[in-house]
């Protein structure tokens, strides 16, 4: 079925079907995800900051568990799902988006190689202390290597290391890349802008961060868990950090198109105060992070710890969250909301149900946190447990 | 823990996927080199690298000129065109439209339909007609105008940049074309157009647009929206002649091209575009 835009003023006729729907909004919040969870995993493996421990390998398991649903939008979006490999076996290298392919498998392989190498001794563990078919299902995971001895654990060591730097940049660089594709549609004045690699990668930053708190806590609660005060703590100190870094970015970047006021900025002023108010100005930018902001700095002010903390810092990520769907929501749908004339906007309609829809998108952004569970009972991240690395 | 043999075992294992992986990228990778060079071969015969038998897209540089101050809006170039490439007969897929625009007494800008307008489907009665409705008739308009809009075919095309699998591509002769058997449907062709030239055909899930009508120029023949045209508005022609009608068209005419700051160098050329044209 296809979905028509209702429009005001004057808009080309071929716009009034929107191209890019809610998939293309929950792709780049996946994405996102991804980048997120490695960044806090990264705290731990690479920097070494012990106080982010506790929630180092989820952060492993939740960035694999998302990147592996990051291609699921854009295939339930392409107009011919199996032809997508032709962008990996004949990519056009002027466009933004052929190296997509390349970039997520390297990184999907490399966040493969690094569970593997994490979660390396609880397996062989596994393996020796169990029979029948799990001992066949943790043997294979190990490739049937049971070597935990000192010198294979070194080597264990210098290639999570080496695997964890290179996942930095590849991580970071996979989302800078996609904020690259809006960014540099000059069709778009909306979206025409050098700060957006910027502000989608600390956007990412921040909701990954935000959803480890979340899943943090969550599982705590679950397990019976005591939840450990100073990662909590020091989860909330970076997602403060990342979140007004990026909350100043979406300001300037919006300050400059409003200052340059070039052709077509009436139609943007009109969309912005009109359309979009609520979604951007009181639901992205009031609730989804000058609330949170506040509501950290008082909390980090005051010193508030238990489960004052534990209440604040969730209700806080849980609004982050919410802000970097939005953005998502705001930069992709918005910009095709308002017409290339710069006479006209568009209103885009989200189907309720459908390949393209409502119920596909929450399915979509959900079934990660389906694999995660599934992961986290196969490799138990706890550090608790006696397994543990 | 760790054995003589499983150790071998592992090597062996390597050794024979390696092995297979190799003769795997081999085969694969040979394919594609016979291929880049057949393509290459094919390029350097003119005769057998153009899509069309019998037509050199080497010898011709085609080009095409609006006059838009002799458009009357009939829209006969809208129906020609949708006739002649089977284009959905609805009010969201067009590869060409006309604009209107009309300034009203004392009003500074002006107001901007197209046949695609929902007063003027009403008009028509059908969205497989096209006419545009008397909606001014009682008011005081002190200027208007219609602009035939279509894609540009660039000669930068930012939608042939965008495509990550090159299934839309510039022709030698400077067509921009698509091929359908190719494209993925992505639609990030139709994002970077800044004249929302592209459109997308929901059946047949790929991105479609204004060939100058392909099938027929290659014969010798024009466009069907020149065809119909019954103002000369339209004339198109190749670059490479002197004496063709878009030729003479850009020799004899103070020419523009609609949003030129995009810098994708548009190959429709217009004569009659006003400040508030975008």
């Amino acid at each position: 079925m296809i979905e028509i835009a209702p429009f005001t003023g004057y808009v080309y006729p071929n716009e009034t079907i929107i191209p890019w729907s809610v998939m293309i909004v929950i792709y780049p919040y996946l994405t996102g995800l991804v980048a997120g969870a490695f960044t806090v995993s990264s705290f731990y493996h690479v920097f070494g900051m012990q106080r982010f421990k506790p929630v180092a390998r989820l952060a492993l398991l939740t960035s694999l568990s998302v990147m592996l649903f990051v291609p699921t939008p854009l295939l339930l979006h392409l107009g011919h799902p199996e032809r997508a490999m032709n962008s990996m076996l004949t990519p056009h290298l002027t466009s933004a988006f052929a190296m997509f392919g390349f970039f997520a498998a390297f990184y999907t392989v490399l966040l493969v190689m690094e569970v593997w190498f994490v979660f390396r001794a609880d397996n062989v563990a596994r393996a020796l202390s169990s029979t029948g078919l799990k001992r066949f299902f943790y043997r294979a995971v190990t490739l049937w290597s049971d070597d935990l001895s000192p010198r294979a654990r070194a080597i264990d060591a210098n290639w999570l290391l080496t695997l964890a730097i290179v996942g930095i940049p590849s991580a970071h660089g996979l989302h800078g890349y996609i904020g690259f594709v809006y960014g540099s549609l000059k069709a778009r004045m909306w979206w025409e802008s050098d700060l957006m690699p910027v502000i989608f990668l600390f956007s990412a930053i921040v909701s990954g961060m935000a959803l480890l708190m979340v899943l943090y806590v969550v599982t705590c609660r679950w397990r019976r868990v005591e939840i450990d005060q100073a990662c909590l703590k020091g989860m909330m100190a970076a997602l403060w950090g990342f979140l007004m870094f990026t909350v100043v970015l979406e300001g300037l970047e919006f300050a400059n198109m409003v200052y340059k006021g070039k052709e077509g900025i009436d139609v943007i002023m009109e969309y912005v105060k009109g359309p979009l108010f609520i979604r951007y100005f009181v639901l992205q930018f009031g609730l989804g992070a000058i609330v949170p902001i506040l509501t950290m700095s008082i909390m980090m002010a005051r010193g508030t710890k238990g489960r004052a903390l534990v209440i604040g810092s969730t209700f806080c990520a849980l609004l982050v969250l919410m802000n970097v769907l939005l953005m998502r929501w705001n930069v992709v749908i918005g910009g095709q909301e308002i017409s290339k004339t710069g006479k006209g906007i568009l209103t885009y309609v989200l189907p309720f149900w459908g390949r393209e829809s409502f119920v596909s998108a929450a399915a979509l952004t959900l079934a990660p946190m389906g694999l995660l569970w599934i992961l986290t009972r196969l490799f138990p991240p706890w550090v608790e447990r006696p397994l543990a690395r | 823990m760790k054995t003589e043999d499983n150790k071998t075992g592992r090597r062996n294992f390597l050794r024979t996927s390696g092995a297979a992986l190799a003769g795997l990228g081999a085969v694969v990778g040979g394919t594609l080199l016979g291929e880049a060079v057949a393509g290459t071969d094919k390029g350097n015969n003119p005769e057998s690298s153009s899509p069309v038998p019998g037509y050199d897209w080497k010898k011709h540089r085609w080009a095409y000129g609006i006059d838009a101050t002799k458009c009357i809006g009939c829209l006969r170039c809208v129906k020609a065109c949708k006739e002649e490439n089977d284009v959905a007969r609805d009010a969201n897929h067009f590869r060409t439209w006309v604009e209107r625009y009309v300034y009203l007494e004392g009003e500074e800008k002006p107001l901007v339909d197209s046949q695609a307008d929902p007063q003027n489907i009403a008009a028509a009665g059908t969205e497989a007609d096209y006419r545009f409705d008397n909606r001014y008739k009682d008011k005081k308009v002190t200027k208007s105008f219609f602009i035939p809009k279509m894609c540009n075919h660039c000669e930068h095309p930012a939608c042939v940049q965008v495509c990550p699998v090159g299934a839309t591509f510039k022709s030698e002769d400077g067509v921009v074309l698509i091929d359908h058997e190719y494209c993925i449907g992505c639609r990030y062709c139709i994002q970077a157009c800044p004249y929302g030239a592209r459109l997308f055909i929901e059946d047949m899930g790929v991105s479609d647009k204004c060939t100058w009508c392909y099938h027929r120029i290659t014969k010798g023949l024009q466009p069907a929206c020149v065809e119909v045209c019954p103002t000369h508005t339209r004339v198109f022609g190749d670059l490479n002649d002197a004496s063709s009608p878009v030729s003479k068209f850009i020799r004899e005419n103070r020419v523009q091209v609609l949003k030129p700051e995009s810098g994708n160098a548009p190959m429709c050329f217009y004569v009659g575009l006003d400040k508030d044209v975008s």
